[in-house]
């Protein structure tokens, strides 16, 4: 079966991404800093039409079209948008590849039928690309050279004759040569690839080298081109037949023992890591009972993972017994290999260990840690994070005295700016020995918070008779007298 | 006769101890700074007093310390004996609201002395559970000349007679020291 190759060309791909998201009605282009100069990278069809190209000064452009609008290009995004449309174009056939930063090549060989022939394929092709706002030029041929000449330089439509006949009137730049070589060939008269395949072999490699006689080769299929495909994502996930069903604890655990080894061994061939484990028990009345295993960090020790698993396999019912272990790495992190330093001391992962065990207890958000935060407001000085998913970092800034409890601020008898000399909190009679304060604390005005409705704050710290160090504060603006900390 | 502190505090390893008291977060704190190493804080998700970062700083470093919140006392007591358990952790605080009975408290006792770490649970007064080792009872109290100063009392001893000092935090050096009590005393 003679090999069939599509070629796609999206001539405006980056554009066509923007415009999808934010449609434009007026000439449009996308912005790239170049040699330190703003220059025009992709155009919208408005304003090719106002005679702007691709390359052009970006000021140039502004000044022969005032009304264009532009945004600065994004080539990551650019590119994470073809490894959709490749995933996308993984419909039509397995074998799909990528052309260059804004072309895909699709191998359709005996898979063109499966949609009514060549002609059906591309034209449900154009239609849904035309569909998603992408404009496409696509060229089927025998070869990926004349797929792609086609493509670039062809009408688009699938043509079937012999290599030759078929690309031999289009222009030399269609065997995907460069620049140089092109204007070169122009200049001796060369034009079109038939009079370049008229020449004789031997003096077209010795005044331009072979890489022209490769590529004419390529698109007429006498050399071989290869397509590589996208490799499939990888599955993290593993699985043991029993052919007797076991139900001892320990039987279970040998067996998820195994299943890990060779979880991790494939994580670590990736360098991945775990954060999130399910293991499937398939019982032999084919109900399953599943435990999901939700990690404090990535890992891929298996001698770390088996004992987190103790618990939740011993929570299982068994039944009659289970006949199939399933164990799938559902959440996978990357986990580069590290060197190992001095500088971070000895890390032992005892304590992600634990913040395991007990996340998988009581929920792995509700181990959680201080971070510092930028605020004057006491109980905005700092933000509680999971522990899981937070570093410790930040340094801990100390104005002033604080206390080591907050409460919700509890109203209290008082008269006056200045702290009473008796005060009654939580049924509790204090005699005032010592007031140190005020300190004044003003809301934040750009977040609203209910709490702080109430106006400034003037703080102080209140030394008891009775041994307690209170923390109050008085609102001067609605005048109040509350109860928010407690000193050691 | 202050050289009986150093025998009673920091109190017994691979133990778990009570306090109790007005100032039995200040005890917590005081122990987590003196034994320098990690701390699991477990309490109840519904109490709404905070322990707050910028006023332990001086005894602990935040970074240090870790908060679990279960939902009920039953949730806090089995993940302080995982803490215990584990080792990971020097010091594992345990705030608990209702009084634990005898097997729960040997349950924390036994995950202490298989872990090789130190316990403390924060006890209503009043309270509290045979099976610990010792219970200290906290307040602060008025010094017109100090304003750390406070009194810790050992109320409960397994291995040893029952004192009380009185100390206060020494930020710069970051340990407890005692007042003496024949110099200073608080005002009565």
């Amino acid at each position: 079966m003679p090999k069939r190759v599509v070629s796609l060309w999206f001539p405006r791909l980056a554009s066509d991404r923007f415009l999808r998201a934010r449609p434009i009605d007026a000439p449009f282009a996308l912005t790239q800093r170049q040699s330190n100069t703003q220059r025009l990278y992709c155009l919208n069809l408005l304003a090719t039409q106002q005679g702007l190209q691709r390359g052009m000064g970006h000021s140039d452009a502004r000044a022969f079209c005032p009304d264009l609008q532009s945004h600065p290009a994004d080539l990551v995004g650019d590119q994470r948008f073809l490894h959709v449309l490749a995933r996308w174009a993984k419909r039509y056939c397995p074998w799909v590849g990528f052309e260059g930063v804004d072309g895909l090549v699709l191998d359709i060989t005996g898979a063109a039928h499966l949609f009514g022939g060549e002609a059906t394929l591309l034209h449900d092709i154009h239609q849904r690309l035309a569909r998603a706002g992408l404009l496409v030029k696509s060229g089927v041929a025998d070869t990926r050279g004349a797929a792609w000449a086609f493509a670039h330089y062809g009408t688009g439509e699938a043509i079937q004759a012999q290599p030759l006949d078929a690309i031999g009137r289009l222009p030399v730049a269609a065997l995907r040569l460069e620049e140089k070589v092109c204007v070169g060939l122009q200049r001796l008269g060369v034009r079109f690839v038939c009079d370049l395949s008229a020449l004789p072999r031997a003096t077209v490699t010795r005044r331009f080298g072979s890489e022209v006689l490769l590529r004419l080769d390529q698109a007429l299929g006498t050399q071989a081109e290869s397509i590589s495909p996208l490799p499939n994502p990888s599955r993290y996930r593993v699985r043991l037949s029993l052919p007797d069903p076991i139900g001892l604890e320990a039987d279970v655990m040998a067996g998820t023992a195994r299943l890990l080894d060779q979880l991790c061994g494939k994580l670590k061939g990736r360098e991945m890591g775990a954060r999130v484990l399910l293991l499937t028990l398939r019982r032999v009345d084919k109900a399953n009972q599943q435990i999901e295993l939700r990690l404090a960090c990535a890992m891929r020790d298996p001698l770390r993972i088996l004992p987190l698993f103790e618990r939740g396999v011993g929570q299982i019912d068994a039944g009659f017994g289970i006949d199939q272990l399933h164990l799938a790495a559902t959440l996978v992190e990357p986990l580069p290999v590290q060197q190992m330093s001095h500088a971070h001391g000895r890390v032992d992962g005892r304590l992600d260990d634990l913040i395991t065990r007990i996340g998988n207890r009581i929920g792995l958000e509700n181990v959680q840690r201080f971070l510092p935060a930028d605020s004057h407001i006491p109980e905005r000085s700092y933000i509680i994070a999971p522990a899981a998913y937070s570093d410790p970092a930040g340094p801990w800034v100390n104005l002033r005295e604080r206390p080591i409890q907050l409460f919700p601020p509890e109203p209290i008898m008082g008269a006056g700016p200045s702290p009473p000399a008796f005060l009654r909190w939580r049924r509790m009679t204090f005699r005032v020995e010592r007031a140190t304060g005020p300190e004044r604390i003003a809301p934040e005005w750009w977040l609203s918070d209910e709490n702080w409705r109430s106006g400034v704050r003037d703080y102080w710290k209140v030394e008891t008779k009775q041994g307690r160090r209170l923390w109050l504060f008085y609102t001067p603006q609605n005048p109040g007298w509350f109860v928010q900390g407690q000193f050691a | 006769m202050l050289s009986d502190f150093p025998d009673h505090f920091p109190p017994r390893p691979n133990r778990v101890h009570e306090v109790c008291g007005p100032n039995a977060f200040g005890f917590a704190f005081a122990l987590a700074g003196h034994l320098r190493g990690s701390v699991l804080w477990v309490r109840e998700a519904w109490q709404a007093d905070q322990i707050n970062p910028a006023g332990f700083s001086p005894y602990v470093d935040p970074h240090s310390l870790l908060i679990a919140k279960g939902n009920d006392q039953t949730e806090v007591l089995a993940s302080a004996e995982e803490a215990l358990r584990s080792g990971a952790v020097a010091l594992t605080v345990i705030e608990l609201t209702k009084p634990i009975g005898l097997t729960a408290g040997r349950r924390l006792q036994l995950a202490a002395e298989a872990g090789q770490s130190m316990g403390l649970c924060i006890v209503p007064e009043g309270t509290g559970s045979n099976a610990v080792e010792t219970r200290w009872h906290c307040t602060s109290v008025f010094d017109p000349t100090d304003s750390t100063l406070q009194r810790w009392e050992l109320i409960k001893n397994k291995s040893g007679t029952l004192t009380a000092w009185d100390v206060r935090w020494n930020a710069e050096a970051r340990r407890i020291i005692v007042v003496s009590e024949a110099r200073e005393r608080p005002v009565p």
